[in-house]
């Protein structure tokens, strides 16, 4: 396929899937019904998906998919639907369909549909899943892919997901302020979650996890724009903002992890990396520090560095003690430590580390013997940093990092 | 929608429990009632007498079984229910989060499958 066909059908795919996401929105919220809503819509996208790479994208997206759905698939979904249902959801499709040719807006309802999605009433492991399917329209197998367990599993939780919200009477509805605070958590989290799948293939070479961090990027803008008014919004913007900018500095042109501090500047994203800064700013005017804002304050801090400063590390470690305090868990401690490292020097940092070994989840997290290992070494503890180095690299997935890893560790026995 | 609150205890420790909790116990329940039903949210509610008062019936091979006791021991028994009407889960979560037995046992909150709802 040749460049300018690919952008075509990149264009028409990225219109249809904003289309989609609405329009579930729109019927869900209308059905209380997201599989349901799916059904309705789901041979109207697969034609647009077809269809707009060649004809290019309709004038009006959703009125076209709207009008597909009733004249190419009414009798589908009457056949998938039965009885009072089907005449329900089919009446209503026709009827917005009609609207839609006269109005110009379809209110945007996709943040009430997530708000469902990433219910308390939703298992947590399910919700970031379930937002990719109804709001971008994924299916279970690329979702399944990304969150690395079987299609048939995924499938399964999603059904069970979509049955709860109808079954159970979840709602269709952003919370009021009061109760905000939670229920935007698990939303913030669920996106975080999509984004940090797609991070975790640096070197991009599986296409599909590689495509969850910008899915991740586009669910964290919208969110930003519909609700600007928690400063947490921008906050998870931003952090995401900061580490996409760095995607081209994390491997070497050999596919070789490349440390942070080691990476060349010039490979960094300066306009997303200002764009970050600037949201980071209008976050913190508002005056409520939160997880997302200090995460993304410590990205902040490392790309100092590229305008020829030198990484603020007494300020990171400020902002892990913050961070500590409000969202405590153990990567936090781990990096925590490693600030210390830089600012009190390794024994202090490796003193650091050590408070918080007796946690049995630390046992299997490589980035927790790395840092031993690192700090070891720096300390002269030869033994303790093999030791170390070797559970690291035993626990590593990405072969990229073990081969890092690998590397470090003959650095110490050579000396 | 309809939602049922199922409310599970220890009855043992409320059967023990001293005089005086066990009239407190009674009163939130008769405070909380009535918010219900100010609310125009109550549309049934009773208590049950504890397990040691149930009757468990399984008809196997066109034998009845008569069993005395609850279906299932379990370490908190059903001991007593309402019935809401609500919008939503998250006012049926609400109404379950105030019901005494949240902070003594667990409330589940299931919704009635409705007749109208066998058709889709």
């Amino acid at each position: 396929m040749d460049g300018r066909s690919e952008m075509a059908r990149a264009a028409a795919e990225a219109a249809a899937r904003q289309s989609y996401g609405k329009l579930v929105a729109y019927l869900a919220a209308r059905m209380r019904d997201v599989a349901g809503a799916e059904d309705a819509l789901a041979d109207a996208f697969a034609a647009a998906l077809e269809r707009w790479p060649l004809s290019g994208v309709p004038e009006k997206p959703e009125a076209w998919l709207l009008a597909v759905a009733r004249r190419r698939d009414v009798d589908a979904v009457r056949r998938r639907l039965t009885g009072e249902a089907a005449r329900g959801h089919l009446q209503l499709i026709a009827e917005e369909a009609e609207a839609r040719m006269t109005n110009d807006e379809l209110p945007d309802e996709r943040l009430r549909l997530m708000f469902a999605c990433a219910h308390p009433a939703i298992e947590a492991s399910v919700r970031a899943p379930l937002i990719l399917q109804t709001v971008l329209g994924l299916d279970a197998a690329a979702i399944a892919s990304a969150f690395l367990v079987s299609p048939t599993t995924m499938g399964q939780r999603l059904v069970r997901a979509k049955n709860r919200i109808r079954e159970a009477g979840i709602p269709f509805r952003v919370p009021e302020r009061t109760e905000l605070g939670e229920r935007l958590d698990a939303v913030l989290e669920a996106i975080y979650a999509t984004f940090a799948e797609g991070w975790s293939d640096p070197a991009g070479t599986e296409t599909r996890r590689r495509n969850l961090a910008s899915e991740g990027i586009w669910l964290g803008r919208l969110v930003a724009s519909l609700i600007p008014d928690e400063p947490e919004t921008l906050g998870l913007l931003a952090l995401m903002l900061f580490a996409e900018a760095r995607r081209a500095a994390r491997r070497s042109p050999d596919g070789d992890f490349v440390p942070l501090a080691e990476q060349d500047t010039t490979l960094w994203d300066d306009t997303l990396i200002d764009e970050a800064e600037g949201l980071l700013r209008r976050a913190a005017a508002k005056g409520v520090i939160g997880r997302y804002q200090l995460e993304a304050a410590v990205q902040s801090a490392h790309t100092a560095r590229r305008r020829g400063g030198s990484t603020d590390w007494p300020a990171i470690r400020q902002l892990y003690d913050a961070l500590m305090a409000i969202a405590g868990s153990p990567v936090v401690a781990i990096n925590r430590a490693v600030a210390i490292a830089e600012v009190e020097g390794a024994a202090e940092g490796l003193a650091a580390l050590e408070r918080i070994g007796d946690d049995r989840r630390l046992a299997e997290y490589q980035p927790y013997w790395a840092a031993r290992a690192g700090l070891s070494a720096r300390l002269g503890k030869t033994a303790d940093a093999a030791e170390a180095y070797d559970r690291a690299i035993g626990l590593e997935r990405d072969p990229a990092l073990r081969r890092f890893l690998q590397a470090e560790r003959g650095k110490l026995v050579r000396n | 929608m309809r939602y049922m609150l199922l409310i599970y205890n220890d009855e043992a420790a409320m059967a023990n429990a001293p005089r005086d909790k066990a009239e407190q116990t009674l009163a939130a329940y008769g405070a909380y009632t009535e918010a219900l039903k100010k609310s125009g949210a109550y549309l049934a509610g009773e208590r049950l007498r504890p397990t040691q008062a149930a009757t468990s019936i399984r008809l196997a091979n066109g034998k009845t079984n008569v069993l005395d006791g609850p279906y299932a021991d379990t370490k908190e028994q059903l001991a007593g229910f309402y019935m809401i009407e609500a919008t939503d889960i998250d006012t049926a979560m609400e109404w379950a989060a105030r019901c005494p037995a949240a902070s003594t046992g667990t409330v589940e909150v299931r919704p009635i499958w409705e007749m109208t709802d066998y058709l889709s």
